[in-house]
């Protein structure tokens, strides 16, 4: 740096104490943030004040790499279905009218699933397929299932992924409306006007443009999924299937000693896969917008 | 095109969105049908009653039945409440302020209050256990003091929703006037810039409090019993009183969000959280 700039800089902040502004709010997001996460990154290679590997060695341990496995694989095929199926309901309500109560009332609703959900969709979710539930009865009637649930809604590649989908689909609706908002009526007359058919203009114009959106919403779904923690957790009673879920036994399990320091490698392991997902997403969001400037 | 083939597309463009919508609509709504369903079972002969809500109702009688229920009620409201002024009294005057006097600040403010978005709420728990040792240290183990880690997750969306209000208005300009006019910066952002960010300030708020009320992995991890966690805690004894508070949360914040769709201008309440991609197009 020369030392110009810098010059300005001080000359600009010193005679009038702004930066004294400032100091309350980077004062609260050190102790609440910043602290936490330095935690998390310097405690996974600490234990009992020395520094080790010996917490990162424990990711190692079968029950961690099945929770992770698990975790990827669940949050990658619920990203996949909630991309698709969120998507097509993306386009569908971006052919409605602008303003409209259909547009309000889906985006409204789908704000609340995919943010408020938690714990109040495990419990939609056992009242619909639970034992004696709307569901399980009605199917029961009509011949399949005996009426009275079933163990699958616990397990994590089944009921957990129906449930996942609940906050997924919704989160797609709400990333992915303002891309397909974007696409232009004048891009469809065009192709038409050139001879292309229905086929050629997704082919050749909307799937090329809407392309790194989507791909990118449905990273942002994967880290969503991949974070969840309370929907599981009120679904879950026995065993810890999932990473999230295996960090949060470690603070109510005082079996092991030293489990905690094991939480926080875990941690950094969900923030390292998280961060490098994000990364991704940060990329692909800024070609996203070179067509969809509005 | 001619009109005729213009029409058909825009019926069958319609048949699609009828469609789509439709089926979407079910798998949604089952669910939550499927938790009223529940709630008005008559467990014991097997009919209807409507006895659980208007247990719920009576406020009297359900503190008295699930004290639980009432402690996490009200320390959710308390939470709310105390989230939306730390997060309302941290960010307001730091936004303003940097964006008069220390533009150069912008990028990293942004990037901090962006930060959560990347830090799982759980990372965030295991991360905040030694802060929260010094809390109940100096504070005392109460729920309310969950609001400092509210704030942190709320700091995103809030963020963006005032972000978006600044932009909408000269800040610079209206403080310019008010300072020559004499008045001393406690008067700007009290009667100059927190007027003019009503709306933005509303959305923030209302955001907040959503997020606020339907929280659960900190409270849970840390033992300290709000809503969500009085909710599940009581879904292991009197699960049809739990599922209807649980339906009454997501109804509750329905209601606030699409009261918010028709807040300020159309487009920008359309989604609060679509803004989280708006802006992002506008910097590029």
């Amino acid at each position: 740096m020369t030392d110009a700039p810098r010059g300005r800089v001080l000359r600009e902040i010193r005679p009038s104490g702004a930066l004294l502004g400032v100091v309350p709010f980077f004062a609260y997001v050190t102790v609440f943030l910043l602290i936490p996460t330095l935690v998390v990154l310097v405690g996974a290679f600490v234990s009992d004040g020395r520094v080790t590997m010996g917490n990162i060695d424990a990711l190692w341990e079968p029950a961690v790499v099945t929770a992770l496995w698990q975790s990827v694989v669940l949050s990658a095929v619920t990203a996949v279905v909630g991309a698709v199926v969120g998507g097509l309901l993306a386009y569908a309500v971006s052919t409605a009218a602008p303003g409209g109560v259909l547009r309000r009332f889906l985006t409204s609703l789908c704000g609340v699933l995919a943010q408020f959900g938690g714990v109040a969709l495990a419990f939609a979710f056992l009242a619909t397929f639970g034992a004696g539930a709307l569901l399980t009865t009605l199917f029961a009637d009509l011949g399949i299932g005996s009426g009275s649930g079933g163990t699958w809604i616990y397990e994590w590649n089944k009921g957990l992924m129906l449930v996942y989908l609940y906050f997924q689909i919704p989160l797609m609706l709400i990333v992915f409306l303002p891309a397909v908002e974007g696409l232009k009526p004048q891009w469809r007359e065009a192709t038409e006007t050139l001879g292309g058919s229905t086929f050629t203009y997704w082919r050749r114009v909307a799937a090329p443009i809407l392309m790194p959106s989507f791909i990118g919403a449905l990273l942002l779904l994967f880290t969503n999924a991949f974070s969840a923690y309370a929907t599981a957790a009120a679904l879950v009673s026995q065993g810890s299937p999932l990473l999230p879920l295996q960090i949060g036994g470690t603070f109510t399990s005082e079996v092991v000693i030293g489990q905690a320091n094991v939480g926080k490698a875990m941690a950094l392991e969900m923030m390292v896969v998280v961060a490098v997902v994000m990364a991704a997403y940060a990329i692909l969001d800024r070609r996203a917008s070179r067509w969809l400037v509005r | 095109m001619s009109s005729g083939q213009r029409a058909r597309f825009r019926r069958k463009q319609a048949i699609l969105r009828r469609v789509v919508v439709t089926v979407v609509m079910i798998f949604f709504l089952v669910p939550l049908y499927a938790m009223f369903d529940y709630t008005t079972r008559d467990l014991a002969s097997g009919g209807r009653s409507m006895r659980t809500w208007k247990t719920l109702l009576d406020f009297g009688k359900v503190s008295e039945q699930y004290p639980d229920l009432r402690t996490g009620f009200i320390a959710s409201v308390l939470l709310a409440v105390l989230t939306v002024a730390i997060m309302l009294v941290l960010l307001v005057p730091t936004m303003t302020w940097v964006r008069l006097r220390l533009p150069g600040l912008s990028r990293i403010v942004e990037f901090i209050c962006l930060l959560p978005l990347t830090v799982p709420a759980i990372v965030l728990v295991v991360g905040l256990t030694p802060i929260y040792a010094w809390v109940t240290y100096l504070l005392g183990g109460a729920t309310v003091w969950l609001c400092f880690a509210y704030v942190i997750l709320v700091l995103p969306y809030a963020y963006r929703a005032l972000d978006a209000g600044l932009r909408a208005i000269d800040v610079r300009t209206l403080s310019e006037a008010a300072r020559s006019l004499g008045a001393s910066w406690l008067t700007v952002m009290w009667r100059i810039v927190l007027p003019n960010l009503r709306t933005a300030v509303l959305s923030a708020s209302f955001l907040a409090v959503a997020l606020t009320l339907g929280e659960f992995t900190i409270a849970n991890l840390f033992s300290r019993t709000n809503l969500q966690v009085a909710m599940y805690l009581l879904g292991k004894s009197d699960a049809q009183i739990s599922v209807a508070v649980g339906l009454l949360a997501l109804v509750f914040a329905f209601v606030v969000l699409f009261a918010m769709s028709f807040v300020g201008s159309g487009r920008a309440g359309t989604s609060a959280f679509a803004r989280l991609r708006h802006h992002r197009k506008e910097t590029a």
